[in-house]
């Protein structure tokens, strides 16, 4: 028997029940279409989130104080947490493999322009965050290279504060007030949008000491380090938790963040999401199988004269038993490429009214996703084939 | 052409076994136009299956063009269908879904034909049968007679060289009943050997032989004696 006229005699047994064959393929088609969506909009979350971790480049480690990984109580050891200071910082620049260092003091403060008055996040840093941050700066320059410990009145604002306290009119070399003290702009930075919603371009940069100033604080909020290279992150943040814990009286009282373990510990999260929706997935898949199997047999009762019509002409039970597995293998493949469809069109739909909201369907989903209603369909009809191909001649012809 | 020797078929039927043939010696020869007649339970139905090779004797020896066919495995049987046996029903059995030339190319499409070649096929069996112009209409839209003609043609174009037929009149009216009659009758003359079981004396007289079951035994053979090999002496009733 020819492939093709397998399947043109599968498909034309489909077409003539066309309702039935549709809702059977429904159980298929709602299945796949949810799959699809599903995991659509997860992918779609996990690129989102990958971009916007690695535009701040691979080889970035960050320092906070205190230990997130602690075990038992911090109390009770008599761990207690020294605060980073700039020292710590100028230690960690000295490190052979550090490439540059960005100390930073934040929080907001008021900054005002001629009459105009806006809340942003100020950072206090050093002169290294345009490489160490992956920004650039659109005019004028960024702060200057100088000692961390002497501030200077000088500021860099992100293209937003520009806007809104300048609007059109040239900002660079004005004078502005942050937090009552003044400041002088010496740079615009370039947009560089949002990061996890936060908004990048509504904040104002300033020298370290000055934010600590400001803030009132002596103690740093966190230190980023920019490592020469990648195939060095390892040794270097192995050096720089020694230096740390030495420095801080032998005890590991910060944590090191690096891009790498953040991207890490992010996959495993993303990865029991997809493994979740995985589930829903295969037990929707589970439910539309038992729909073909129904199907089918009630399909093969239904025909069981045809069945012994093409017996006694000729067909061989092996042929019979082909016929209705592709039968079978068309009607969830069909229903499969239907909910993919679907699928597809709800996300894209969405797309559509949810702008923010980030979908993708990689291509080797939708492989997957026809395969897998091939292989549902090939299962589920194997009973039934089985019994068909089973079935004695004589008396299936005999019957009406 | 077919040679039965010691036939027995039993069903397993609840307790007791029934034995639907008991002993069935019978040769037909190629290109003969045999009737198998007899009441309902005589057995001939079994008898057909059995020369049909849709069912196994229990017991005996079935040499269908020298071929021993008793102990072929199911898929061997099932080639020898195809090629050997063309089948005529009662009730037609055409798939609904498909067309008049669909229907007759279906063995075809059993044997792996290429389309091409079973498109010519099935237009040159349905020339035959003289429905060349309803190729492409569905069985419900056809009458009995073209129905069972088409059936015919399906039945003869793997040029088989038995052609059984199972009550070929049984659903027909008297004049495309004759019809269908007239026609395997002349495809008989073309050499095919033509096997019809029936119970209507009116059609299964004009045979050249007529074969009488009972019982599940040949109880009337108006085959010349010289060219019979029956061993069972079955009465002879003229």
């Amino acid at each position: 028997m020819i492939e093709r006229d397998v399947i043109r005699l599968a498909w034309h047994s489909l077409r003539a029940h066309r309702q039935r064959s549709f809702l059977t393929m429904l159980g298929i088609l709602i299945g796949i279409a949810s799959v699809i969506l599903l995991t659509s909009i997860g992918e779609g979350t996990r690129l989102y989130v990958l971009s916007e971790f690695t535009q701040f480049g691979a080889t970035l480690a960050a320092v906070n104080p205190g230990r997130i990984e602690t075990s038992g109580l911090p109390g009770a050891l008599g761990i207690t947490i020294h605060p980073l200071t700039l020292d710590d910082a100028e230690a960690l620049r000295r490190l052979p493999g550090v490439e540059r260092v960005v100390p930073v003091v934040m929080g907001t403060a008021a900054i005002e322009h001629g009459g105009r008055t806006r809340n942003t996040f100020v950072y206090g840093v050093s002169s290294a965050v345009p490489e160490v941050w992956r920004m650039n700066v659109r005019g004028g320059r960024f702060l200057p290279e100088m000692d961390l410990h002497r501030g200077a009145p000088l500021a860099v604002i992100g293209p937003k504060v520009r806007r809104e306290l300048f609007g059109e009119a040239n900002c660079l070399g004005q004078p502005i007030r942050v937090g009552g003290q003044r400041f002088r702009v010496i740079g615009l930075m370039e947009p560089k949008g949002q990061f996890l919603g936060f908004d990048i371009d509504d904040s104002v940069y300033v020298p370290v000491m000055e934010a600590a100033r400001l803030f009132n604080r002596d103690d740093l909020h966190e230190i980023d380090v920019l490592i020469a290279n990648s195939s060095m992150i390892d040794p270097v943040v192995r050096r720089m938790r020694a230096l740390l814990t030495e420095r801080h009286g032998d005890e590991e009282d910060f944590t090191i963040t690096t891009q790498t373990g953040m991207l890490d510990s992010l996959g495993r999260i993303l990865r029991i999401v997809s493994l979740a929706v995985g589930g829903i997935g295969a037990i929707s898949l589970l439910v539309g199988a038992i729909g073909i199997l129904t199907m089918m047999w009630i399909s093969v009762n239904e025909r069981t004269s045809e069945i012994g019509l093409m017996r006694a002409i000729g067909a061989t039970p092996a042929q019979i038993m082909q016929l209705f597995l592709i039968e079978a293998a068309m009607l969830s493949t069909l229903g499969g490429a239907l909910g993919l469809g679907t699928g597809m069109g709800i996300a894209h739909v969405l797309r559509l009214y949810v702008p923010g909201l980030p979908v993708h369907t990689p291509a080797e989903f939708v492989l997957l996703a026809l395969a897998v209603s091939l292989g549902v369909g090939l299962l589920s009809g194997l009973l039934p084939a089985r019994r068909a191909a089973a079935l004695d001649p004589v008396l299936a012809l005999a019957a009406e | 052409m077919i040679q039965l020797q010691g036939i027995e078929r039993v069903y397993e039927v609840g307790a007791s076994p029934v034995r639907a043939l008991r002993g069935v010696n019978l040769s037909i020869a190629r290109g003969d136009y045999v009737s198998i007649m007899g009441p309902s339970g005589s057995g001939k139905s079994t008898l057909l299956h059995i020369l049909g090779c849709l069912d196994r004797p229990t017991a005996g020896s079935y040499r269908l063009a020298g071929q021993e066919t008793a102990d072929l495995p199911e898929a061997e049987l099932s080639r020898v269908r195809r090629h050997q046996i063309g089948f005529i029903f009662q009730f037609f059995h055409l798939i609904p879904r498909l067309t008049a030339a669909g229907n007759i190319e279906l063995p075809m499409v059993f044997a792996g034909i290429p389309a091409e070649e079973r498109r010519e096929r099935a237009r040159r069996s349905l020339e035959v049968v003289g429905l060349t112009a309803r190729a492409g209409h569905r069985p419900d839209q056809l009458s009995g007679g073209e129905q069972q003609r088409v059936a015919i043609a399906r039945a003869v174009v793997m040029e088989p060289a038995v052609l059984l037929a199972d009550e070929p009149t049984g659903n027909l009216d008297s004049v495309s009943g004759s019809e269908v009659v007239r026609l395997i009758e002349r495809m008989n003359t073309d050499g095919l050997t033509l096997i019809v079981v029936t119970h209507d004396p009116q059609v299964g007289g004009r045979a050249r032989r007529c074969i009488r079951l009972a019982d599940g035994l040949v109880v009337e053979d108006t085959e010349p004696p010289s060219r019979r090999r029956s061993a069972a002496p079955a009465p002879e009733v003229t």
